[in-house]
């Protein structure tokens, strides 16, 4: 190892997005431990604060600044690190360290880059570099032509011959990338890509062949392993984070699996890497013929997934090897006696499924290809593909049952479903197999092997023999221990044979339970111990199974330990913050004394990193799962508020089994909840919200309505789809509205609320003991009530609300926490307009905000929470908001770009992905800050404005007249050019896209000549005019920053107006002292 | 899904595990071992190595692609590593009824019943494998249908004499002419000494090769107790005497460190995996093998003029020696991998080097 390496600067991924989620999370936490180990000072820089990575335990200084080359620059100039890492931080982390290496800023300021040289990156990013360098090795890669023109493009096209995939570089997971299959297409998707990147790649179609990949690892003695291979579930075609994944690969023979291994390896030599990288193949399914698609030279979503599925932690190797140790001088850190140079052998199978969110955004298409959309994962662990796969289905939170159960799936056009996949590809084959479709006819639809289609088949038959039983009596005890083999639930088994209706499932599946305990069908834990059993492990890595007769395990049984309910996958509205939280609280458990167990599924966390707690399960959190475990480990009691609404919801039911759970009690969790039961109680205690009913029909709405006018919120039950939660602002858009949520009915009644504009929307995020209000955090939009408050602008501690107003929602709280007896973390939204203080929601458990106003505070909201969950005396902390001299500000993160046609704009239903905080010395420069970090620039010179209703044009003037003072050229469309030049601000009108004549805002958006589009929705109704969105979208799709909320863009305007790059200082947290 | 039928396990210890049946409905004893590679069954039901052994498959998943095509090439089956299954039976986790692959011309059920060997699934491979672990390898008898039938321990016989060649066989017309004393050879291992322009010359283990012209000598891998190989051991004595170079593989090690005066021991439960990590000794460099080996060579009784060549890391024990001044060398793994991974395959490029040097 290198010892003249005392200080490292690692870069981080910024904000979660559609293809750079929580993995780089947990492999940078991971690099850090790697370099504390060592002894090494770590500076991260990374403005994601709801990361466990930015704590005090992971890294020494974190700077929450945008992963830009300026930054980061600055930051080399105060820190003057030895080295830095670039691999850790995902596409943002590795193309900021390219630039900056093109720069010569790492050689100027005498940084060495540790791990795979950036040299070493380039040629795996530039297609054409990547493709010589292969050749060089008599490696394969798919036929292609690199282009830097449409021209050039459809020419290539004609060359190798339709259809082909156009891929572009230097993107995220795959970004502005897809497949033609004629000159029209590849001119939309080529002219597309062009805005994101220089050159793009024609390639050859090898649509229908395996996707295999491997992660592969190389030390600087030039010994190299792969530590896993995985297999897509889909062919080629569909993105690697689209697909269903399984490791290892179960399709392969010995000699396919050695000869793209023997790739590997050769591959990572010659492109020297030091580290970690991941080789994609494409691989014939009628010969071994192959093709290289991709190698990515650094950590990766499928490098943190080999990481779960096999044990072996690779970020904490890579970053060891980045210091220059040789692969066979590190341990196996889960035997603890065994080389980390080795490849793991599993003796389980995994199976990642992708978790998609694609009903949250207006207008966009629903089908899965080349480009990612998924915004999250889950990974189970199973002895059969059977049972993984139902486990895995279940995992992804939507509602399922696993692969056969679910209500509602049924699917009309199922040949074309199956031969375009969509979000729902995996239960249309569900159904084709309902529907008597063969093996046979599937896969020729699919291209999926049939290997995997017989094994979905045996689901389907062992489903058809259950269904002959009417009775626990009449079933075999046999096939009731097969169908558990082959994953099914508790639930599954109970509609199949005990057939119940909806409202009896519960007393039947408990049936079931009580039946097969009584027979002693059980599952058993095993552990992941990366050498199949051949070593003994001191492993604390464990799964579910039914696969099995024996426990890896012994069970002390003395109520010494906790179980933590970890937050599921990731998803909009639920996202690292629920891990931070879920990693603190688990920390506290185990200062406080107890065993500290963890249940979570999610391959992208530090959660579920065996080194974080005493035991992990890595299974579901299912109400079946954690009985099963809370039945083996008798616990002391089960924490369910710190992982969001999963264990949120199962609080209720779990208490009902006489469940221990720790904190507030579930009865209280269901006052919050239920809206009966919570409004009845505002109501008794006095406290305001907006006036709300549940109706079950149409006359009852129109009623309803009448009565406290437009405009009014909707939210339809879920099982509705096309009507999503919603504002209408007249009778109009009611109708169109309630004609979408058609069967509104007393099973599935609609709730309507009274909707309050220009209101200020506020959060207080507290801990409670017995009732007692003991921490809070308040803080406020920027944005008026109407945008989710996952996609709002948030400001920590709040800078422009009334004295007044805090003490009232002081008090408001106080009396919830009292009335709930709430002890443990809890969440409050409320509305204020004038004086008027509204409650419109609470939930008693961590929030989303948790991790931000804790880190802006100074203050572990979650810790304090553990501990009085623990039943441990705490102490008030003495910091209040009014001791902090700086501002936090928390800005969310949009994916719209990866998600074609989606309509940009922000509602009541939350789309954003993810989310920056960053602290400045007042709120301008902590927006501005956090802008930068999610993507926005200062604009160079032009700006549209196209400002929407007269309210928004007001708002907007005093901005729009710093703009033009600060020397900015103003283009608007008619109704803002007017309103501007009443206001005497000079503009130049731009015409609307459907305009034929003039200067046309599309034209200027694609021509690049603008660089920030404004532009504010006409009304809150979804129902846009085709203008405003395509103003909108082209911005997007064109990659010009874009907002569209007036208080927002004015709040940034004045921050960039009054503050030069410059300007900003560059304080790392430590620095800003409460 | 075809009928299944109850089977069982029985360990020397008295332990039962009882399974379905696949493949042959038959009841057989034998030696129980565990292999921890995770692809790769038709290479290892066909490795003579696993002569006499019951083998365990820790990966759960078995049978996906069902079996290979019987195409030959240079006279040995393309696709698998000697004619026929060896291994006495095979116990999995969950048995693949259905298969899938472009290559494949039937079921492991169907080629393991014609062959007349019986298979468990439905077992706790998991718990079966840390048994062995902990207690060592165990004698173990499969039993259908509550047939009554022996313990047999294959380590007290000549299996080598069992899976050896009959007859001196002769493959291809290269310069380099390779003697291989067959103990049990992998189909891979010929094909390999084939692509570097030789003659090999496959001649049984007990055949006088004192008599043979060759350039290089290649002592093969094979099942059971290498001390059961007097005779192999003895003429191997006398050819060491010579200058000629000799690489041995696996069984060949052990027979080679015999031959010159070192010990073998067995192992507690072996190393039968695709994961194995060595250390070339004295260098930094190490690579992941392929391994199939019951007995061991001792470090500490290597001659004088021996050094070891490559030393495990996780567990120290002999990988290979190496002869300080001649050029003689062996390897404890399979560097022919098949299956396995091939990491180490250079080993077979050195050493027809050496036979070129020494001509």
């Amino acid at each position: 190892m290198d010892k003249t390496i005392k200080k490292v600067l690692v870069l981080g991924s910024g904000a979660l997005k559609i293809g750079e989620a929580g993995e780089f999370d947990y492999s940078g936490s991971q690099a850090m431990k790697a370099l504390r180990e060592e002894g090494i000072q770590t500076v991260l820089i990374n403005p994601n604060i709801a990361t466990v990575q930015t704590s005090e335990k992971i890294a020494d200084k974190i700077y929450f600044l945008p992963v830009t080359p300026y930054f980061v620059e600055r930051v080399i100039v105060k820190e003057k690190p030895d080295g830095v890492l670039l691999s850790f931080g995902g596409q943002t982390a590795l193309n900021c360290g390219t630039e900056l290496y093109r720069n010569g800023i790492f050689e100027k300021y005498n940084v060495r880059v540790l791990g795979t040289p950036v040299r070493a990156i380039m040629d795996t990013e530039d297609r054409e570099l990547f493709v010589d360098k292969l050749n060089e090795i008599d490696v394969k890669t798919p036929r292609s032509i690199a282009v830097t023109s449409v021209k050039d493009a459809l020419k290539a096209a004609e060359k190798l011959a339709y259809p082909i995939i156009i891929r572009a570089a230097y993107t995220l997971g795959g970004q502005g990338s897809g497949f033609c299959s004629n000159p029209e297409e590849l001119d939309a998707l080529a002219n597309k890509a062009f805005t994101y990147t220089t050159q793009i790649l024609v390639e050859e179609s090898l649509k229908g062949w395996k996707e295999v990949e491997y992660e592969v690892v190389r030390d600087v003695h030039d010994n190299c392993i792969t530590v896993c291979n995985m297999e897509n579930f889909d062919p080629l075609g569909i993105h690697t984070g689209e697909s269903i994944v399984v490791a290892p690969s179960q399709t392969l023979t010995n000699s396919e699996y050695h000869k793209l291994r023997e790739l590997s390896l050769r591959i990572i030599r010659h492109i020297g890497v030091v580290g970690e990288c991941n080789v994609q193949y494409a691989l014939d399914p009628e010969s071994e013929d192959y093709r290289v698609i991709e190698v990515n030279a650094r950590l990766s979503r499928s490098s943190a997934l080999a990481s779960k599925a096999t044990g072996y932690p690779l970020a904490f190797v890579a970053a060891k090897l980045a210091l220059g140790y040789g692969l066979y001088e590190l341990k196996n850190s889960v035997t603890q006696t065994t080389t980390a140079c080795f490849e793991p052998a599993l003796d389980y199978i995994v199976c990642k499924i992708p978790r998609w969110d694609l009903n949250k955004f207006q207008g966009v298409s629903h089908s899965i290809g080349s480009s990612m959309k998924s915004v999250g994962e889950v990974m189970s662990i199973g002895r059969s593909f059977e049972e993984a796969i139902q486990k895995g289905l279940r995992m992804i939170g939507q509602g399922m049952h696993g692969f056969v159960g679910n209500r509602d799936l049924s699917f009309d056009n199922l040949d074309k479903e199956l031969s375009e996949p969509t979000d729902m590809r995996i239960f249309v084959i569900a159904d084709a197999m309902e529907k008597g479709y063969s093996v046979d006819k599937i896969h020729d639809l699919t291209k999926i092997d049939k290997w995997f289609l017989y094994k979905l088949m045996n689901i389907v038959s062992l489903k058809d023999e259950l269904k002959q039983f009417n009775s626990l009596k009449e079933l075999p005890a046999e096939k009731l221990r097969e169908a558990k083999i082959f994953g099914y639930t508790d639930f599954q088994l109970a509609r199949y044979v005990l057939k119940p209706g909806v409202l009896e499932m519960e007393k039947g599946l408990l049936e079931i339970r009580k039946h097969r305990k009584k027979l002693g069908i059980v599952p058993v834990v095993k552990q992941i111990d990366t050498l199949a059993a051949e070593y003994p492990a001191q492993t604390n890595y464990l799964y579910l199974t039914y696969s099995g007769t024996d426990h890896d395990i012994q069970f002390t049984n003395n109520n010494k330990s906790v179980i933590v309910l970890g937050s599921g996958a990731y998803r909009i509205g639920s996202s690292v913050e629920f891990d931070w939280c879920t990693v603190n609280a688990l920390d506290t458990v185990k200062a406080e004394g107890y065993n500290s167990i963890m249940i979570n599924y999610n391959p992208e966390t530090v959660s579920t990193d065996y080194d974080i707690c005493d035991r992990l399960y890595f299974d579901e959190l299912s109400f079946e799962r954690v009985l099963d475990i809370y039945d083996l480990e008798q616990p002391e009691g089960l924490i369910v508020s710190v992982g969001g609404q999963i264990p949120n919801n199962l609080a209720l039911r779990l208490h009902g089994q006489d469940v221990t759970i720790l904190g507030t009690s579930p009865e209280s969790i269901d006052n919050a909840e239920n809206r009966h039961k919570f409004s009845m109680m505002l109501d008794k205690i006095g406290v305001d919200q907006p006036g709300w009913k549940e109706l079950s029909s149409i006359q009852d709405i129109h009623d309803f309505v009448e009565r406290i006018g437009f405009p009014v919120l909707i939210r339809p039950s879920y099982v509705l789809s096309g009507a999503a939660m919603n504002v209408v602002s007249n009778a109009k858009e009611l109708d169109q509205f309630l004609e979408l949520a058609a069967n509104v009915s007393k099973q599935y009644p609609v709730v309507v609320s009274e909707f309050i504009e220009q209101a200020k929307e506020i959060e207080i995020d507290a801990v409670a003991m017995e009732g007692e209000m003991i921490a809070y955090a308040i803080s406020e939009h920027v944005e008026f009530a109407g945008v989710h408050s996952g996609d709002a602008t948030i400001v920590f501690p709040p800078q422009k609300i009334y004295f007044e107003t805090v003490k009232r929602i002081k008090k408001i709280s106080r009396q919830v926490a009292r009335e709930l007896k709430i002890s443990g973390p809890f969440n409050m939204q409320l509305l204020a307009k004038d004086n008027d203080i509204k409650v419109i929601e609470c939930n008693l458990r961590a929030s989303r905000s948790m991790p931000f106003v804790s880190k802006v505070l100074k203050t572990n909201l979650i810790e304090l929470a553990t501990k009085i969950m623990l039943g441990k005396d705490v102490e008030k902390p003495g910091k209040s908001i009014f001791d902090l001299d700086y501002v936090g500000v928390k800005a969310p993160q949009f994916s719209f770009s990866r998600l074609q046609k989606a309509d940009p704009v922000l509602g009541v239903d939350m789309s954003s992905t993810g989310e920056v905080g960053c602290i400045g010395e007042d709120f301008y420069e902590a927006i501005l800050k956090s802008m930068l970090s999610v993507g926005y620039n200062i604009p160079a010179k032009n700006i549209l404005l196209s400002t929407g209703p007269a309210r928004s044009k007001v708002e907007l003037i005093n901005s729009a007249r710093a703009l033009v003072e600060k020397g900015y050229n103003l283009f608007a469309t008619r109704g803002t050019h007017d309103f501007l030049r009443l206001n005497n601000i000079d503009s130049t009108t731009l015409t609307w896209p459907d305009e034929k004549t003039g200067p046309n805002t599309l034209e200027y958006i694609k021509e690049k000549k603008i660089d920030l589009v404004i532009n504010i929705p006409k009304d809150l109704s979804q129902e846009e005019l085709d203008n405003d969105y395509m103003i909108r979208r082209a911005a997007i799709d064109y990659n010009i920053p874009l907002i569209t909320n007036a208080r927002l863009a004015s709040a940034f305007i004045l921050a960039f107006c009054k503050l030069d790059l410059d300007d900003i200082e560059i304080k790392c947290w430590g620095e800003y002292k409460v | 899904m075809k009928e299944s039928h109850s089977i069982k396990l029985i360990l020397e210890d008295g332990t039962e595990y009882i399974g379905k049946s696949f493949g042959a409905r038959e009841s057989i004893s034998g030696e129980v071992v565990f292999n921890t590679a995770m692809t790769g069954y038709p290479e290892s039901l066909t490795d003579p190595s696993y002569k006499g052994q019951i083998l365990v498959l820790t990966y759960p998943l078995v049978g996906n692609y069902g079996t290979p095509v019987w195409d030959k090439e240079n006279h040995m089956l393309k696709y698998y590593e000697s004619d026929k299954i060896h291994i006495s039976g095979l116990i999995v986790s969950d048995y693949s009824f259905q298969y899938s692959h472009w290559n494949a011309r039937g079921s492991l059920a169907d080629w393991l019943e014609k062959n007349s060997v019986p298979g468990i699934y439905g077992i706790d491979t998991r718990a079966l494998t840390k048994k062995l672990r902990e207690s060592g390898t165990m004698l173990g008898k499969i039993i259908y249908q509550e047939e009554n039938i022996e313990w047999y321990d294959p380590n007290k016989d000549n299996l080598v004499a069992m899976v050896s060649t009959a007859k001196r066989e002769v493959y291809g017309k290269g310069k380099n002419k390779i003697l291989l004393v067959d103990c049990g050879v992998k189909n891979n291992i010929v094909r390999y000494l084939l692509e570097k322009d030789t003659t090999v010359i496959r001649v049984p283990w007990d055949h006088d090769i004192s008599k043979e012209d060759y350039d290089g000598l290649f002592i093969s891998n094979g099942p059971g107790d290498p001390r059961m190989c007097d005779i192999t051991i003895k003429n191997l004595k006398s050819a060491l005497d010579g200058t000629k170079p000799v690489f041995g593989i696996c069984l060949g090690n052990q027979l080679l460190a015999l031959a010159s005066g070192a010990e073998t021991y067995k192992l507690k439960y072996g190393h039968r995996s695709h994961n194995q990590p060595v250390l070339k000794v004295g260098t930094k460099r190490a690579y992941i093998t392929s391994q199939n080996h019951g007995f061991a060579v001792d470090n500490e009784s290597l001659g004088k003029d021996w050094e070891p060549l490559f030393i495990n890391i996780n567990d120290g024990t002999n990988e290979g020696m190496k002869h300080k001044t001649k050029p003689v060398f062996s390897t404890q793994f399979h560097p022919e991998a098949s299956g396995g991974p091939t990491d180490t395959a250079f080993l077979f490029d050195e050493f027809v080097e050496m036979i070129e040097e020494q001509k």
